[in-house]
C-alpha cells in the first residue's frame, strides 16, 4: 500500500499515459519520443497552472 | 499555356491540377482527368491495407486486437513489435499496479451513470481485471484520499489499454505503417 504526493501521482499518471500516446499516435520512433515528451509536459504543465489558478482562486 | 493547349487540347487545360514528383519532388501541371487513372496508385486506405506487408500473413486480424485487450502488449508482441509491445505492456501494468496500491476501487457493478463509466473503462484491462475481481484485489469502497486516485489510475490504465490494442489493430490491417 503506497500514499503518493498529489504531484509524485501526476507524475506517474503523466509518465504512463504519454508513454503510451507516443507509441500509439505517431509512426515513427523519433516522433512517437517527441510527442510523448510533448504530451508528459502538457500533462504536468497543466496540472501545475491549474493548481496555481485553483490555489489564487481560493484566496 | 498555349503549349498546353496544342498537346492536351483546348478543353482539358481549362481544368488542372498540381502534381508533386516524389521523387524528384518537382510540381508539375496535370490535366485533372489524370486524377481517375492517378488514384490507383495512390495511398488510399484500401490500397495501404491491401499493400501492407502485414495484410498478407496468417491469422485473423482481429487477433491482435482481441489478444492486446486481454493482456496489455501481448497485440504488438504478436506483430513482433517487442519494444512497444514492453512499453506498451509497462504502462498499462505499471498504472493498473499503481492504482491497487493505492488502495483504488475496482468496480464489480453499476448503479448509476457514473458507476457504469467507471465499469466500462475497468473492463478495458480485460484479463487485469478479472484477475483482481477473482482475488479481490483493490477496495470495494474508497476510504483513504489517495485511494480516489487509485480508482482513477485503474480506469485510465484500461482505456490505455484499449487504445494499445487498436494501436495493434491498425498495424495488422495496415491502417498504421509502422
Amino acid at each position: 500500500m503506497i500514499h503518493p504526493s498529489h504531484f509524485l501521482a501526476v507524475l506517474l499518471f503523466a509518465l504512463f499515459a504519454s508513454t503510451v500516446f507516443g507509441i500509439t499516435m505517431r509512426e515513427t520512433p523519433q516522433r512517437m519520443i517527441r510527442y510523448g515528451i510533448y504530451c508528459f509536459v502538457l500533462f504536468v504543465g497543466s496540472a501545475i497552472v491549474l493548481s496555481w489558478l485553483m490555489f489564487l482562486i481560493a484566496r | 499555356m498555349q503549349d498546353l493547349k496544342s498537346e492536351w487540347g483546348e478543353g482539358r487545360v481549362e481544368s488542372l491540377f498540381v502534381e508533386r514528383d516524389v521523387q524528384s519532388r518537382q510540381y508539375r501541371l496535370q490535366p485533372l482527368d489524370r486524377i481517375r487513372y492517378s488514384q490507383e496508385e495512390m495511398a488510399t486506405p484500401g490500397n495501404k491495407i491491401a499493400n501492407s506487408p502485414q495484410a498478407s500473413s496468417s491469422g485473423s486480424v482481429y487477433l491482435p486486437l482481441i489478444a492486446g485487450w486481454l493482456v496489455p502488449g501481448a497485440g504488438h508482441f504478436l506483430l513482433r513489435k517487442w519494444g512497444r509491445g514492453a512499453l506498451l505492456s509497462a504502462s498499462v501494468l505499471g498504472m493498473f499496479a499503481m492504482g491497487l496500491a493505492m488502495q483504488g476501487k475496482v468496480y464489480s457493478s453499476a448503479h448509476n451513470i457514473l458507476d457504469l463509466l467507471g465499469l466500462v473503462g475497468d473492463l478495458g484491462n480485460g484479463l487485469l481485471f478479472v484477475l483482481a475481481r477473482v482475488f479481490g484485489l483493490g477496495s470495494d469502497q474508497v476510504l483513504v484520499t489517495t485511494g480516489d486516485y487509485g480508482t482513477r489510475f485503474i480506469v485510465v490504465a484500461g482505456l490505455l489499454n484499449v487504445i494499445a490494442a487498436v494501436d495493434a489493430h491498425n498495424l495488422r490491417t495496415g491502417r498504421k505503417q509502422s
